[in-house]
């Protein structure tokens, strides 16, 4: 069952990764990466049930540094939105200058 | 896990799977955000299917409890805060289809309960007679992830804590509505 489960995440991750491309909305983008996290984590306990356990442990610090991830994420998400009442990417471009 | 799963074991491996996928579809095919992170949650449930098939118990417990419970729970919550969710496209299920399956659905996991109830479990899923003091050798679910957590991992984990003091903090002080002095 290893071999179906890295093929699984390699199937999700390349499904976030077509989501990150296509997707305007920051928030779907944001959720996209949380799939691509998923899709790595698969990986992290298929082949922990090769390598001993210390797969789950790096599952358990993927989620916290996930869970970080999405607090300041959409923090800034909030912040954007206040500066320009939108989230949509096309019209975030202050960097262009 | 045994060397060559059975057939029950393959078929809800690959159900789980092709439901993870379906749902990874439907989550980055969807418009509205608030249906894409619904399918996305969806997404991380077959995952802790995936996990509790796959031997990793906490694993999965805690797929469901932070992933599932917390991270999206976040995330549906600015979605809603920024009321980004179009509500033409919200609509509740309306049509006499929806509330058919919603009903044999109900039907159905009503009936897994009735069965679940008189089912008479193997020996090795039913809790021990006296299990602080006679527990089985293997240290359950839990311990054969706190046990290299906390030993040899200690420093990443301590780190962890740093962390995450770091991201409320930044993350109060990014969303803080800033006040004209």
């Amino acid at each position: 069952m290893i071999p179906e489960a890295l093929a699984l995440s390699a199937v999700l991750f390349t499904i976030g990764t077509i989501g990150v491309l296509t997707r305007r909305n920051a928030i779907v983008i944001f959720m996209c990466v949380e799939l691509m996290l998923n899709a790595v984590n698969l990986t992290f306990v298929a082949l922990s049930k090769l390598y001993g356990v210390t797969g789950q442990v790096f599952v358990v610090f993927v989620m916290t540094v996930a869970a970080a991830e999405a607090a300041v994420g959409l923090a800034i998400i909030i912040a954007i939105f206040r500066h320009g009442q939108t989230v949509n990417l096309k019209n975030i471009n202050l960097l262009k200058g | 896990m045994p060397q060559s799963p059975g057939l029950f074991y393959q078929v809800h491996f690959y159900l789980f799977g092709l439901l993870a996928i379906a749902s990874a579809l439907a989550f980055v095919t969807r418009k509205s955000p608030v249906a894409a992170a619904l399918w996305l949650v969806s997404v991380m449930f077959n995952l802790a299917a995936l996990y509790v098939m796959m031997d990793a118990h906490f694993v999965g417990a805690i797929q469901v409890l932070v992933y599932a419970g917390a991270i999206m729970v976040v995330f549906l919550f600015v979605v809603m805060l920024l009321n980004l969710g179009h509500p033409d496209e919200l609509s509740d299920i309306r049509g006499r289809w929806g509330r058919l399956a919603a009903g044999g659905v109900g039907l159905a996991l009503l009936a897994q309960i009735m069965v679940l109830a008189r089912t008479r479990f193997a020996p090795e899923l039913q809790v021990p007679a006296n299990p602080v003091f006679g527990g089985p050798p293997d240290r359950g679910a839990v311990g054969t992830v706190a046990q290299p957590l906390f030993t040899e991992h200690l420093l990443a984990f301590e780190l962890t804590s740093i962390l995450l003091l770091a991201a409320i903090v930044g993350a109060v002080a990014i969303g803080k509505r800033r006040t004209a002095p």
